[in-house]
């Protein structure tokens, strides 16, 4: 399908801008980011370029901010309090202090720690329930670190993976079924139901990647696509009961997995991060050298950055496509495992939560750096760790850690807006990036 | 209308391209502004046009003066540009493109009625913005029977030939009763024949009280057709003077030094033949044909020109030969067989490619200049054991490259978008130079480049052909063509149409490019294209065998 | 390109002639020997009449297992024909309609054939299939406003949801529907506000900001929902909806009447939304605009063109209309908002816009075919059919799939679509 080729590389369209004479230079020496030619250069600029730790500690402090106003705002207590502020200023004030205080009290305690427990440790209580806010932390951000690190490797390859979530379910499928269907010794066991789960998610990449490769369509719709093919096929396999449904079980969700599959974790009242965690780390670090120490990733960034200088070096663009959907599959795949066999909750059709999309945001804040990307899941998990505490204590919906989730990415990936609020100069350098999506025409 | 610019002043950064630049232009005038790439010609009727403010000076029309803050002021103050690179959306008509911005649209109105007696006019309702397409097709078509710019108004731009496409850009400027008509580097992209149309076309409007400003860097057209020669110099204008100025003169003026005209080459020692091309065919996007049964050979030790005006097949020949491209037909390097190779395997069989693209092609902006030197070999030693790059190996060579090619960088780190155009041109160069090649394949090589620059890369190019490469040059450039080549092919509608040698009369080698077969009958009536065939030869040009 | 000889016939076109007809074949033979020999013995029944409406048309018996092979054999035919003879433009599209119309007429006679649970109801399932698609049209109308003007919305998905939330709310708290339809479609083009905001001015990259303000979207009216609206649910969230409006005559057509002409003002305003955009944006100065903004954004500015502004304002414009489509989901339709309510429709909206060439009519197609499927779904599982529902609700999204890999013919969208624009 040579013609779809030929359709790929849409920065020229045969006719009016082939009249490339002579460049006159209308300026100086071309920045990096040449202005008058926007010829769609990655994702990995907005990405990768875009932002400082500076601006991304404001960002933070501002999602936090707009946080809270929707907290006070919702509270019935305080708009009660604010109601009479004519003769109760003080009264309205420490209210909505209050409000916000408790919420985010219980958001930090439930996701480092809790001043109670470390007072308790000291009196003899016990010292493993210190370190439980930072473990559920752990825990929380584990299957965010690997699709995160999925989204990530697509982003450094220049295109958009949004099908972690479909991926995950691919892996989920995989690892469920090898953990009850089959009978292993106990550590073999849990590493076989890891590299299926490895396999089932990077066959889905794999898909996405040949057609976009042969058939040069563009990954986000083929992506979104496979999503909602996943969740019905994941509905339709728990379903019944000669497929993947538990037997026995009306509701639709798959049997547990053996005792011999499931991953270690460390002490403490269940869910606990445990091996899990370690199996994050270890792919932000293989995914770390694969993407700056390696050929392969040579290949990939290279294809990211430029893919038609790419072809003119000789590399194979629509290989490296295949080979990153691949790979990120498989990450994806590898977030489903450390739950699937991190939890003994069984598979239901809902357990690809929000996952997938969550490993967008994630790879964002991490700028597409794998141990940023380790940072960012750390952060979201701290979040959703201490969202969970706080909506017990204090009846606060944990939702308002999503928003206040996305609203660090919005910022974090407008510097400028940033800057203008905190009337920050640049710091040298190139200014607002003209930020270029390649949009559908791939 | 009489046009004048004062003291007009524009810095980018600590780069002044445009200083107080001064320039009067009378009605019925063809001013040419002759300088370098870069000089800032362009900025300059930016400015002019409103699509760039002017950090000082002003503008003057009829002695009054007017803001121009963007095109919509330049073109209500009777202003048209034609721009270098076509503001032309493929997709839409001649007649859409011609009258974007001032469509003409279907007006309502009732009609006249009678009422019990009493007799309604009708009543013009507001227009609801119905295009008219007929009435737009009528301008259109006025416009070009006035001018004689033969275009049909429903044809899509994007199928049109370059020189069409033009003419749709100058009836744009015309629709809108410009007085004043800017016209960037128009021939370039139009062939010997074209270039003459065009001049006859602008003796038109001059002659209808039109003022026109022609930017060039070609000092050959520019004493043919200007009353008058404005020379501009890294921003500022250097000199006025009239066409009848001695080609030298302009030429010093232009560059500030005088001129070598050649750079000075030993006479090629052709060995065996390196590269061979046979039948070569390629199939453009629409099923078109752009590259038609090409031959050629290129020996070791020779520099062969592919000569020919942008557009007649040339990107796709050199893309093909590099694997970029489906081709039919035959190529053999060394005698090893690449005609269904992959790019891959034709870099490392030994041929060094310079793209004609080079911010695209060549380099990857954000990648750093060491990275940019191992663009096409990281994954061998010894930037590479097997699967794992050897990151130090990577820059000390690079090191050495940079120095030994004078690539200005602050640091082999620095991303190679941020050089300067010649810069990154060397990076290419050093690059694909710098590695064991037995052929070499440039394409418009110096585009856009500064002098120094363009005498850099054409000394690298002759060292390599004394150095026992097959070099293949692809040029729009004659300049460059005569300066390097050891041997002239002509391209013409994507067939090789004459082999010359370098001592070819330039008249010649004009009409040759324009598709003439010499022999004085035919060459391209005004347009060639959808008006007419083009009166190309039918069969392509066989090489001088030259057996052994 | 100067183009130079007669078009070279390309290998391409004809491996895309073989696919199609490939592919009809392999549809008919499906008709033939999947619906038509495993169909139960008896009578397919389409019930063409709602029960009860006057007149009452005769449903239409046709032996269902005959009915396939017959339908099987017309898509060989097609097929055969397509191999054979290179059609015209719209020859191909009709082949395409009626390979599809005798797969799925085949599928439905196989389900009804000798079924005990009743007739197959035609109406029904086209009354559904068309509101059903509302929020699709209306989604896929958002993206392709901003769309034609080079700006890409992913975040039609926010919008359907903030505006289902917003004409819940205020349609409760008012107690007026169409109060509520006014406030979402606000709440849709407030979202597009932002992120024209963030596209335009602060040079986002487009697809980033459209996931993040879907999520945003979702924590937002998630955490509303479970904080304020659903503990005050006699106040914000109470559940009106519009009546139906029949229009008169029109609605008494047998058959075309109850599906076009009897639904509420949902229905007549999509109409009214795809007449005007289709007219506007290919036949009038301001659509030729916009398009070209979308094409060549630098072309359009040296005209006098403003660029930014005409995005921002097709942004916005997108923004509002999804909105309505987002109130539909409430006060159109079942009235309560609940989480999520928007499930995944803003996505499918994306892709019928694309299945649908960057058209309002194309979109309007895709979107039909969609919205059926999941109709379909219901019929089949009300006559009791033992395929599972949700092999069937997988189909719409292979289709696209196979739609935009270009089995279908290349989709190109508007060469500047997500491509910011700046001034150099």
């Amino acid at each position: 399908m040579t013609d779809q080729h030929e359709a790929e590389p849409s920065a020229e369209p045969a006719g009016a801008t082939a009249a490339t004479a002579t460049a006159d230079g209308t300026g100086p020496p071309a920045p990096a980011q040449p202005r008058g030619r926007l010829t769609g250069r990655a994702i990995i600029h907005a990405v990768t370029e875009g932002h400082s730790t500076v601006i991304t500690i404001l960002a933070v402090f501002v999602a936090l901010v707009i946080g809270a106003i929707l907290i006070v705002a919702s509270d019935p207590v305080v708009l009660r309090a604010w109601a009479s502020f004519g003769y109760a200023p003080a009264a309205a004030l420490s209210a909505t202090w209050g409000s916000v205080a408790a919420a985010y009290s219980a958001l930090f305690e439930g996701a480092i720690f809790s001043p109670a427990t470390i007072s308790a440790a000291f009196h003899g209580g016990s010292i493993a329930a210190v370190f439980y806010p930072l473990s559920l932390t752990a825990f929380e951000a584990t299957p965010l670190i690997l699709t995160g690190l999925s989204v990530a490797v697509c982003f450094r390859a220049g295109m958009f993976n949004i099908g972690a979530a479909g991926q995950w379910i691919g892996g989920a499928l995989v690892a469920t079924w090898l953990g009850y269907a089959v009978n292993l010794p106990i550590v073999l066991h849990a590493v076989v139901c890891i590299i299926g789960a490895f396999i089932g998610g990077a066959v889905l990449g794999w898909i996405v990647g040949v057609v976009k490769a042969r058939t040069g369509a563009h990954e986000v719709i083929l992506t979104i696509m496979l999503n909602y093919i996943m969740y019905n096929l994941l509905s339709f396999l728990l379903s019944s009961h000669n497929l993947m449904q538990a037997p026995g079980q009306t509701n639709a969700l798959a049997p547990g997995l053996a005792s011999s599959a499931m991953l270690p974790h460390v002490g403490g009242p269940p869910p606990q991060t445990g091996v899990g965690f370690l199996i994050a780390l270890a792919a932000a670090a293989a995914t770390a050298w694969l993407l700056s120490r390696s050929t392969l990733g040579f290949q990939f960034r290279t294809v990211g950055a430029s893919p038609s200088a790419a072809r003119s070096a000789g590399i194979s663009v629509e290989r490296v496509w295949i080979l990153a959907f691949l790979i990120a599959g498989g990450l994806a795949g590898l977030s489903a495992a450390t739950i699937v066999q991190g939890q003994t909750a069984p598979l239901t059709t809902n357990s690809y939560g929000t996952y997938g999309f969550d490993g967008i945001t994630v790879a964002l804040l991490g700028r597409a750096r794998p141990w940023g990307v380790v940072l960012a899941g750390l952060l979201f998990g701290a979040l959703d760790a201490g969202g969970t505490v706080m909506e017990a204590a204090t009846g606060v919906p944990s939702d308002v850690v999503n928003v206040i989730e996305g609203l660090i990415v919005l910022l974090v990936a407008a510097p400028p807006l940033i800057r203008l609020l905190f009337r920050l100069r640049r710091t040298g350098g190139t200014g607002p990036q003209a930020v270029a999506s390649k949009g559908w025409s791939g | 209308m009489k046009l004048e610019l004062r003291g007009i002043t524009k810095r980018f950064g600590s780069l002044v391209a445009n200083d107080h630049i001064d320039l009067l232009v009378q009605p019925g005038e063809i001013r040419a502004l002759l300088g370098e790439n870069g000089a800032g010609k362009t900025t300059l009727m930016n400015v002019l046009y409103g699509l760039i403010q002017p950090d000082e000076g002003e503008i003057l029309l009829d002695d009054k003066p007017v803001a121009i803050h963007s095109p919509r002021d330049a073109i209500r103050a009777k202003i048209g540009m034609v721009h270098q690179h076509f503001m032309l959306v493929p997709v839409f008509t001649v007649a859409e493109n011609v009258t974007l911005g001032a469509e003409p649209v279907h007006r309502l109105a009732t009609p006249e009625m009678h009422l019990g007696g009493l007799r309604v006019p009708p009543l013009g309702l507001p227009s609801i913005g119905l295009l008219d397409r007929r009435e737009a097709r009528r301008d259109v078509l006025e416009l070009s029977e006035r001018f004689g710019l033969r275009v049909d108004p429903d044809a899509l731009v994007e199928d049109l030939p370059v020189g069409i496409q033009q003419r749709v850009e100058i009836i744009k400027a015309l629709l809108r009763d410009a007085s004043v008509l800017v016209l960037d580097e128009p021939s370039a992209v139009l062939t010997p024949g074209e270039t003459e149309d065009l001049f006859r076309i602008m003796r038109e409007l001059r002659a209808g009280g039109r003022s026109i400003i022609f930017i060039s860097h070609k000092l050959k057209e520019v004493q043919a057709i200007a009353d008058n020669v404005t020379v501009i110099r890294r921003g500022k204008v250097v000199g006025e003077r009239p066409p009848s100025t001695s080609s030298i003169e302009l030429a010093s003026l232009m560059v500030g030094r005088s001129v070598q005209l050649r750079v000075s080459k030993e006479p090629a020692r052709p060995g065996e033949v390196v590269l061979g091309v046979k039948d070569l065919s390629v199939h453009g996007e629409r099923g078109e044909q752009s590259v038609r049964d090409v031959s050629f050979e290129v020996r070791a030790g020779e520099i062969l020109g592919v000569a020919g005006v942008q557009g007649n097949g040339q990107t796709e020949l050199a893309e093909a030969l590099m694997g970029l491209r489906p081709s039919v037909g035959s190529v053999h390097l060394d005698g090893t067989d690449l005609s269904h190779a992959s790019t891959r395997d034709r870099l490392r069989a030994g041929i060094g490619y310079v793209p004609e693209d080079r911010s695209e092609d060549g380099i990857v902006g954000e990648f750093s200049v060491a990275d940019n030197l191992v663009l096409d070999v990281y994954d061998r030693p010894p930037y590479a054991n097997g699967i794992a790059l050897n990151l130090s190996a990577i820059r000390d060579s690079a090191a050495t490259r940079v120095r030994e090619y004078d690539v200005r960088t602050t640091s082999v780190d620095t991303p190679a978008g941020t050089l300067s155009g010649g810069n990154q041109q060397k990076v290419v160069v050093a690059r694909e130079m710098g590695r064991d090649v037995k052929a070499l394949l440039i394409s418009q090589p110096t585009r856009g480049l500064d002098v120094g620059s363009i005498e850099f890369v054409h000394k690298r190019v002759v060292a390599q052909r004394d150095a026992g490469a097959a070099v293949l040059l692809v040029s729009s450039e004659l300049d460059e063509i005569y300066a390097l080549a050891d041997r002239i092919a002509v391209m013409y509608e994507g067939q090789i149409v004459a082999f010359c040698p370098p001592t070819i009369p330039e008249q010649e080698l004009g009409l040759l490019m324009a598709g003439s077969t010499g022999d004085g009958s035919g060459g391209s009536s005004p347009g060639s294209g959808p008006d007419g065939p083009g009166g190309g030869p039918e069969t392509p040009a066989q090489e001088p065998s030259s057996h052994d | 390109m100067t183009t130079l000889t007669a078009p070279v016939r390309v290998p391409v076109s004809i491996g895309r002639r073989y696919l199609a007809a490939g592919t009809f074949i392999v549809l008919g033979l499906i008709d033939i020997f999947v619906f038509g020999i495993f169909a139960k013995r008896g009578d397919a029944v389409f019930a063409l009449s709602l029960p009860g409406a006057s007149p009452h048309l005769p449903a239409i018996h046709v032996p269902g297992a005959l009915t396939s092979y017959v339908l099987g054999a017309i898509s060989i035919g097609v097929g055969i024909l397509r191999a054979v003879v290179d059609l015209p433009r719209w020859g191909k599209r009709l082949s395409i309609a009626v390979v599809l119309l005798c797969f799925l007429l085949s599928l439905l006679a196989w389900a009804d054939a000798g079924n005990t649970v009743g007739p197959l109801q035609v109406i029904d399932l086209l009354q559904g299939t068309l509101t059903a698609s509302i929020p699709l049209v209306l989604g896929a109308l958002a993206g392709l406003l901003g769309e034609r003007a080079g700006v890409i919305n992913i975040a039609i998905e926010g919008q359907l949801l903030t505006g289902a939330f917003v004409a819940a709310a205020v349609a409760s708290v008012t107690g007026g529907v169409w109060l509520g339809l006014i406030g979402g479609s606000l709440a849709g083009g407030l979202v597009g506000l932002i992120l024209a905001i963030f596209a335009i001015m602060f040079l986002v990259d487009q697809i980033i900001v459209g996931v993040v303000l879907n999520v945003i979207a979702l924590g937002l009216t998630n955490y509303l929902y479970d904080r304020v609206m659903s503990p005050y649910a006699a106040t914000f969230n109470s559940g009106n909806t519009f009546n139906t409006i029949k229009i008169p005559v029109l609605s008494d057509i047998p058959i075309i009447g109850p599906i076009f002409f009897d639904a509420n003002i949902f229905l007549y305003i999509t109409y009214a939304l795809i007449l005007v955009i289709q007219i506007g944006l290919f036949r009038t100065r301001w659509g030729l605009r916009v398009r070209a903004v979308g094409e060549h954004p630098v072309a359009a500015d040296t005209v006098g063109i403003r660029v930014l502004w005409t995005r921002y304002r097709n942004v916005i414009l997108g923004g509002l209309v999804a909105g309505i489509g987002g109130a539909y989901l409430t006060v159109g339709s079942v009235g309560f908002f609940t989480s999520d309510i928007s499930s995944g429709f803003g996505y499918i909206a994306l892709a019928a816009m694309i299945f649908g060439r960057w058209t309002p009519l194309g979109s309007v197609a895709a979107a039909l075919l969609f919205g059926f499927s999941f109709q379909l779904q219901t019929e089949l599982s009300v006559l009791r059919v033992p395929v599972s529902s949700f092999i069937l609700l997988m189909a719409p999204y292979v289709a696209t799939i196979i739609a935009v890999a270009g089995l279908v013919g290349r989709v190109r969208p508007p060469a500047a679509d997500g491509k910011p624009y700046v001034k150099a």
